[in-house]
C-alpha cells in the first residue's frame, strides 16, 4: 500500500458542534410525498376498478353531489384559515392566530360531520359492491387523515397559549400543522375530482 | 432555528458498554450494529427455514415435512429473508453507520425517528415468526400473498403476516425519510454533493424509491386486510373484485424493492473496490447519473412480473423495453467496477473476493433477468425454478455477497479488530461454492418445467435438485467460519489500528471504533474519497478530485 498518501482534508469549520440546522420541516415533506403515494396507489385501484371491472347487474352505487361539494369548500376555506393563523403567529399576533386556529378546528369538525351524514345517507354499505368497498376505504382514509389533523390543530391551539410552547420565534409546530393540513386538503380535492365528479 | 445534538441533551441517560445495543441509542454508530446483528439473527431463521425447503427437496415426494407445513416455510423464509435480512441490513445497517461520516456530520438528521425505525424491526420479526405457532398456521401464500390465494389460506396467520409487513414497510420508510435528509440537508460546510462517496448517491437513491414505493404496498395489503376480515371484494373475484390489481400495485413495490436491495450494494462495492485496488473509482459521474437512471426506470417495469397475467400488449411490449434499458445503466457500473480494478494493485482479500465474486454472481443474475424481460421467455418459464435461480443470484449472488464483503472490510471499524484472513477465505470458498452449487442447477431445472412452490417434483428432476441441496448444505456450513471469525475476533482478534486499509472516505479518518461524536474535533473535510494511486508530476492532490485524475488518463 502506498503510505505516502495522505487524506486531503482542511480545517475549514463544520457546522456548529453541537446542533444542527432545524430538517423537520424537510422530513414531515419528505413524509407527505410518502403518504400522497398511499392515495396514488389507492386512486390507481379506483379508477381501474372503474376502467375493468364493470358494475354488476343490480348493484347500486350512486353519490350526491351536494353534500361533498360543500364539504370541499368548507376544507378549502379552512386551509385558508389556518394560512391566516399561521401568519399571525408568525407576525407576533398570537391571540388572532390562536382564533383563526380555532375556526380551523370548526371548519374540520363540521366537515367530518358531513362526512358522517353522508355515510349515513348512502344507499349502499361497505361490502355491497367493489366501487362501494372503494369509496369507503378512499374517504374513511381520508377520514381518518382530517380526524389526525382535527387532533394537532387542536394541540397547536393549546400550545399557542399565552406562556405555551408555540410563540411568534418558536412555531414549528404550527407550521407542521400547517403543511400536513394543506396536503390533507389538496388530497380531498383530487379525491373529490375523481370519485364525484368523474 | 436549530435544535440541540440529541446526543448530548441527556449524557447519563445512554447506556456505556455493551449494554447500549440494547437499549433506544440514538447513535447512528450504535443503530446500525442493532440493525446488523439483528439482521444476521433473522438470517439464521430464515436460512434455516432454506435448508427445510432444500431437505424437503432432495426426494420427490413430499416426505420431510407435509405440504401445508412446506408452503408456511417457504413464505417466512422468502419473508425474513427481504424484509428482516436484506433490507434493513443493506439500508440500516450500512446507511446508518456510514452515511453520517461520509457526510461529514455527527449523527443522522432525525435520530429519535432512527431508533424508533429500528425497534420497529424485532417485534415484527418476531411477530411474524411467532405466527408459526398460530391455532390456524402461518401464511402459506409466498411472499407476495397473491389474492385469492391469501383469501383462502387460514385467516389468522396471513393477518399477522400483513400486519408485520406493515411494520416493517413503516420502518423502512421512516429510514428513507432519514437518509434522505441526511445526505441532502445534513452535509458538513463546503462538501458538495458530487464529492461524496459513492454509498451516499446509492443510499439517495434507494431512499427515494423506498418513500415513493413502500407506502404502496402498505396501502394494498391494508385493503387485502379488507378482504379477509371485513369481506369486502377488492381483489376477490368472486365479488367482482380484480386481483390483476393486487398484482399491479404490489409489483409496483416490489420490484423496486429489487433495487432498495441491490442499489445499496453497489454503493457498498464502490466503496471497498478503490480501497483495495489503490485506484480512484472509475467513472464517478457516470455511477451517479446510472444510479438515478436505475431509480427512476425501476418505478416503471414493474409489470415485467405479469406477463402471465392477462396483461394486454401494449402493456407488454412497453415493460419489456422499460426492462431491457435497465441493463444499460447497471451494465455502466459493472464496467465501471472492472475498469477501477484494472492495472489496480489489488490485495485478493476476504473483502475483495466477496466483491469480485459478487460482479460474477451479479452479472450472471442480471443477464438471466434481460432474458426473462422477454416475453415469449417469460411465458415459458414463469413461475419456474428458473425465476427462482435468477432472483437468488440477484438478491444471494449480489446483495448477500456485498454484505459479507463490507462485513470484512468494516469489521475494523465497527470493533477495531481484524477479522482472520484464513477463516474469511474459507468463508468465501464455501459460500461462493455452495452459492453456485445450489442456484445454477435451478435455471436448468426451471427450464425444463419444474414450477417453483410446489413440495413435489417429476423424479425425472432429482438429480439436479439433490446437487442443489448438497450446495445449501454448503452454504449452511460457510456460515461457521464466519461466525466463529466474528465472535472469537471481537474478543481476541488482532488490534486493527483506526485506517488498517490506508483508505480516504471519512469513516477512516477517526478512531477504531469512532468516539460517540464521530470525530474528536472537527469534522473532516474529505472532497476526494478516492484520491489513491500514484500521481507523477503536476497534479496537486489539495485541487483536483479523483475522477480528473481520471479523465485527465494520467492515474
Amino acid at each position: 500500500m502506498d503510505t505516502s498518501l495522505q487524506p486531503v482534508t482542511t480545517a475549514q469549520p463544520a457546522s456548529e458542534a453541537h446542533g444542527h440546522p432545524d430538517f423537520r420541516l424537510f422530513g414531515l415533506a419528505t413524509f407527505l410525498v410518502a403518504d400522497g403515494m398511499t392515495f396514488a396507489g389507492f386512486f390507481a385501484a379506483y379508477l381501474t376498478f372503474r376502467a375493468v371491472n364493470p358494475l354488476p347487474e343490480g348493484a347500486i352505487y350512486e353519490l350526491e353531489l351536494l353534500l361533498p361539494t360543500i364539504n370541499t369548500v368548507l376544507l378549502l376555506v379552512s386551509s385558508f384559515t389556518f394560512h391566516r393563523a399561521g401568519t399571525a403567529c408568525r407576525s407576533g399576533r398570537m391571540q388572532t392566530s390562536r382564533r383563526w386556529l380555532l375556526l380551523s378546528i370548526a371548519l374540520g369538525i363540521a366537515f367530518l360531520a358531513g362526512q358522517m351524514v353522508e355515510y349515513f345517507s348512502l344507499p349502499f354499505g361497505l361490502t355491497d359492491n367493489l366501487f362501494a368497498s372503494t369509496f369507503y376505504a378512499l374517504t374513511g382514509f381520508h377520514g381518518l387523515h382530517v380526524t389526525l389533523g382535527v387532533i394537532c390543530i387542536l394541540i397547536v391551539w393549546f400550545q399557542a397559549r399565552p406562556g405555551g410552547s408555540i410563540s411568534q420565534d418558536s412555531h414549528f409546530g404550527l407550521e407542521a400543522a400547517e403543511l400536513y393540513w394543506h396536503f390533507v386538503d389538496g388530497i380531498w380535492v383530487i379525491l373529490y375530482g375523481i370519485l364525484y365528479l368523474l | 432555528m436549530t435544535v440541540a445534538n440529541p446526543l448530548e441533551l441527556e449524557p447519563g441517560l445512554q447506556p456505556q458498554g455493551w449494554l447500549r445495543y440494547l437499549s433506544f441509542s440514538l447513535d447512528h454508530k450504535v443503530i446500525g450494529i442493532q440493525y446488523l446483528v439483528c439482521g444476521f439473527l433473522f438470517y439464521l431463521v430464515g436460512g434455516a427455514l432454506a435448508g427445510v425447503i432444500r431437505t424437503e427437496l432432495a426426494s420427490p415426494m413430499s416426505d420431510f415435512v407435509g405440504r401445508d407445513t412446506y408452503n408456511e416455510v417457504l413464505t417466512l423464509h422468502g419473508t425474513i429473508m427481504i424484509f428482516l435480512w436484506i433490507v434493513p441490513v443493506v439500508n440500516g445497517a450500512f446507511g446508518n453507520y456510514l452515511i453520517p461520516f461520509y457526510v461529514g456530520a455527527r449523527d443522522m438528521a432525525f435520530p429519535r425517528l432512527n431508533a424508533v425505525a429500528f425497534w420497529l424491526i424485532p417485534p415484527a420479526g418476531l411477530l411474524l415468526i411467532s405466527s408459526y405457532f398460530l391455532a390456524g398456521a402461518a401464511s402459506q401464500s409466498g411472499w407476495t400473498a397473491y389474492p385469492p390465494l391469501s383469501l383462502t389460506t387460514p385467516a389468522a396467520g396471513q393477518i399477522v403476516w400483513i400486519l408485520s409487513v406493515l411494520l416493517l414497510g413503516g420502518s423502512s420508510i421512516f429510514g428513507g425519510i432519514n437518509f434522505i435528509a441526511t445526505v441532502l440537508k445534513l452535509r458538513r460546510p463546503g462538501l458538495k454533493l458530487m464529492q461524496l462517496p459513492m454509498f451516499c448517491w446509492a443510499m439517495l437513491g434507494t431512499s427515494i424509491l423506498v418513500v415513493l414505493a413502500t407506502p404502496v404496498l402498505a396501502g394494498t395489503l391494508v385493503m387485502l386486510s379488507f378482504d379477509i376480515i371485513a369481506h369486502t371484494g377488492f381483489f376477490n373475484p368472486s365479488l367482482g373484485g380484480n386481483v390483476v390489481v393486487y398484482q399491479h400495485l404490489f409489483w409496483f413495490y416490489s420490484h423496486p424493492a429489487v433495487y432498495i436491495m441491490v442499489l445499496p450494494a453497489f454503493g457498498l462495492v464502490s466503496e471497498i473496490l478503490p480501497v483495495h485496488a489503490r485506484k480512484p473509482l472509475f467513472g464517478y459521474t457516470t455511477m451517479v447519473y446510472s444510479i438515478m437512471a436505475i431509480v427512476v426506470l425501476g418505478l416503471v417495469v414493474w409489470a415485467h412480473h405479469m406477463f402471465t397475467s392477462g396483461t394486454p400488449p401494449w402493456m407488454r411490449l412497453f415493460f419489456t423495453i422499460a426492462t431491457s434499458f435497465i441493463a444499460v445503466p447497471t451494465g455502466i457500473k459493472f464496467f465501471n467496477w472492472l475498469a477501477t480494478l484494472w492495472g489496480g494493485k489489488i490485495a485478493l482479500n476476504s473483502a475483495v473476493l466477496f466483491s469480485c465474486a459478487f460482479i460474477f454472481n451479479f452479472v450472471f443474475g442480471g443477464i438471466t433477468g434481460v432474458a426473462l424481460a422477454q416475453v415469449p421467455f417469460d411465458i415459458h418459464v414463469h413461475d419456474t425454478y428458473f425465476v427462482v435461480g435468477h432472483f437468488h443470484y440477484i438478491v444471494y449472488g449480489g446483495s448477500v455477497f456485498v454484505i459479507f464483503a463490507s462485513l470484512y472490510h468494516w469489521y475494523p471499524k465497527f470493533t477495531g479488530r481484524l477479522l482472520n484472513e484464513d477463516l474469511g477465505r474459507l468463508h468465501f470458498v464455501l459460500t461462493f461454492i455452495g452459492f453456485n452449487l445450489c442456484f445454477a442447477p435451478q435455471h436448468w431445472l426451471g427450464l425444463n418445467g419444474m414450477p417453483r412452490r410446489v413440495a413435489e417434483y417429476d423424479p425425472a428432476f432429482t438429480t439436479w435438485n439433490q446437487v442443489s441441496s448438497v450446495g445449501a448444505l454448503l452454504m449452511a456450513i460457510s456460515t461457521l467460519p464466519l461466525l466463529i471469525n466474528v465472535v472469537v475476533t471481537a474478543f481476541r482478534g488482532p488490534v486493527a489500528g483506526d485506517n488498517p486499509w490506508n483508505a480516504l472516505t471519512p469513516e477512516w479518518l477517526t478512531s477504531s471504533p469512532p468516539p460517540v461524536e464521530n470525530w474528536i474535533g472537527e469534522a473532516p473535510l474529505v472532497t476526494e474519497p478516492y484520491g489513491y494511486g500514484e500521481h507523477p508530476g503536476g497534479f496537486d492532490l489539495d485541487r483536483i478530485s479523483g475522477r480528473d485524475l481520471w479523465s485527465s488518463g494520467k492515474s
